[in-house]
């Protein structure tokens, strides 16, 4: 069977609710990053890239008139709802959905939230979505850290062509909570200026906020301009500390190999890298070395944070759908926040938009638990 | 899908007992969860101080793990590249409440790091992997009940598509006063066919 394909697909962001008027603003290198100042949320302005709630109130009162759903899941209906109407395919048993997400409803264990603490519970989160679209098989939850969202993914190519369904929405989200926030800020990885990946001057992580979508199916009649074919994908942990990247990127280089492997290609067929690139030291610093011990060094890179800061579970699905337009435009998108290199390892980072043609990409995400996840992808 | 998978070997604790491939290792009336941990821990002779700084969810996994996998290991069945496929209910829901009630209130305000990196449930995993020295695949999902179904689906594709050699799988779970493990190891060898149902009569078995 040949491989699934991404086809229909939306972004809910601080840059726009769609997945063009995103791309755009991305083109035109403005960042939906900016100075946040809520002292529930933390003693001191932060960076973030948050959903205007009037915006997401009139977007999910068009679809929901009279419905209660938490932040989140507004967040996610209004963008699945889009990419269900588009695609406007039966939602039969040979239709699975799948939700990617770190933390679900976690503001709901605060004690002014006024929903019930079993919202907490992400197969609640998972009912009320799959529930609300009438789907008729059993949602799929996977949370794993911040590679959920291209794991989620990578989970839908295998039950395609393991032959479990034949088309699977998936549907990813990540609020910016007290709970996150005061989580980072406790690692003292918390930047006060917006990120900055891969640059002699970063200074940490900024935290935001999407719930993004997309089509994984095996029709290829159902394909889109910017569709792409998921040709190899890996996941592979580090084997070596629960919040620490390996010091040798041990995990990230074989989630690559692996998934070059599978897709039979060498490395130099590698257009483009959508890199993870947190602005975290550790964390930057760990994927120069994977990448160049994959001889990756000369691949045009980037790390999409210093749009949307880290969005952590939705941050892999988001920058997939991102890549997808780059390819489709055939242009490449500046790391924004780069000014000089500040990693032990040579890397290509992109620094201005560039016009190039494109072909294939690579995705790759890292998080907690030593978790890794690469996937490449290629134009159709 | 072709189907040619065995299961290798089960493990379960619940209800203050260990039990592996149905026969009991170790039972103790203890009070809490924890303690019963840390006596399972000496039981087994774990010899290995980081458990102590896991939540009782990577504590729970992490010696299920390792009663079925150091069997493996004793036999010669143990198999480098073993991914590992885990779902539960409640996420990490117990940590995360523990480290909800940290930063709660602005003037009993401690909200820790080490609390902080448990409120993920595929950590559990990590800890698995550190100890056994597992590079290989690693996904944790969410389901309202044990799910023999998805759990089955995706450990045979990663079979089939060569991404491991044998999976180590099941359902691991801690909710306030409840909690259940129950893994299992699939291979390409083994005495129990890979298939639904047999995965669902081991689990409801309780044994």
């Amino acid at each position: 069977m040949s491989n699934p394909i991404i086809s229909y697909n939306n972004i809910i962001s601080s840059l726009g609710f769609n997945s063009q008027e995103v791309v755009e603003q991305i083109a035109q290198q403005k960042t939906g990053l900016c100075t946040v100042t809520d002292y529930k949320t933390l003693d001191r302005p932060f960076i973030s890239s948050m959903v205007d709630p009037e915006k997401l109130k009139e977007a999910y009162q068009k679809i929901v008139p009279s419905a209660h759903h938490t932040r989140l899941e507004q967040m996610m209906l209004v963008s699945l709802s889009d990419t269900i109407q588009k695609a406007n395919i039966k939602l039969s048993g040979r239709v699975g959905l799948i939700i990617s997400t770190t933390k679900g409803n976690i503001d709901v264990l605060d004690k002014k939230n006024p929903f019930s603490h079993e919202r907490a519970y992400l197969s609640k989160l998972a009912l009320e979505i799959g529930n609300f679209f009438g789907f008729t098989t059993e949602p799929i939850v996977v949370s794993n850290a911040c590679v959920s969202g291209v794991l989620a993914l990578s989970i839908a190519k295998r039950l395609i062509k393991g032959q479990k369904f034949d088309h699977i929405f998936v549907v990813a989200g990540d609020l910016v909570t007290k709970f996150i926030i005061s989580g980072f800020n406790a690692f003292q990885a918390l930047s006060d200026e917006p990120c900055r990946p891969y640059c002699k001057t970063r200074t940490g992580i900024n935290i935001g906020e999407v719930a993004t979508s997309a089509l994984v199916t095996k029709d290829r009649s159902l394909a889109v301009e910017e569709s792409v074919e998921i040709v190899g994908d890996a996941s592979c942990n580090d084997a070596n500390h629960i919040s620490g990247p390996s010091r040798t990127g041990e995990g990230l280089y074989r989630s690559i190999e692996s998934a070059l492997k599978e897709a039979k290609l060498k490395y130099s067929e590698i257009d483009y890298i959508s890199a993870h690139g947190t602005a975290t030291q550790y964390n930057d610093e760990m994927e120069s070395i994977a990448f160049n011990r994959c001889g990756m060094q000369e691949t045009p890179i980037n790390s999409l944070k210093g749009y949307f800061g880290h969005t952590l579970g939705a941050s892999g699905l988001l920058e997939t759908i991102i890549g997808m337009h780059s390819l489709k435009r055939d242009t490449l998108f500046s790391s924004l926040g780069f000014r000089e290199l500040g990693v032990s390892h040579p890397l290509n980072i992109i620094q201005k938009p560039k016009k190039t043609p494109l072909n294939i990409f690579l995705k790759t995400a890292s998080g907690f638990g030593g978790s890794n996840t690469a996937a490449i992808f290629k134009k159709i | 899908m072709n189907n040619n998978n065995f299961i290798q070997g089960y493990c379960r604790i619940k209800d203050n007992t260990v039990l592996k491939n149905g026969e009991l290792l170790f039972s103790e009336d203890s009070g809490t969860l924890n303690e019963f941990l840390k006596l399972a821990y000496q039981h087994f002779q774990t010899d290995y101080s980081k458990f102590f700084k896991m939540d009782r969810l990577s504590k729970l996994g992490f010696l299920c793990a390792d009663v079925l996998l150091n069997n493996l290991k004793e036999n010669n069945l143990f198999q480098e590249n073993t991914a590992i496929v885990l779902a539960n209910k409640s996420a990490s829901l117990d940590t995360d409440r523990k480290y909800q009630k940290s930063i709660e209130d602005l003037d009993n305000y401690f909200p820790s790091p080490a609390v902080f990196v448990y409120t993920l449930p595929n950590i559990c995993m990590g800890e698995i992997s550190i100890r056994h020295k597992l590079y290989s695949e690693n996904s944790f999902f969410i389901f309202d009940a044990f799910n023999a179904d998805y759990l089955w689906e995706y450990t045979n594709s990663l079979l089939q598509n060569k991404k491991a050699d044998s999976v180590l799988c099941g359902w691991v779970d801690v909710d306030e006063d409840s909690y259940e493990a129950f893994l299992y190891v699939v291979s390409a060898n083994g005495n129990l066919n890979h298939t639904k149902e047999e995965i669902t009569r081991l689990y409801f078995t309780n044994e």
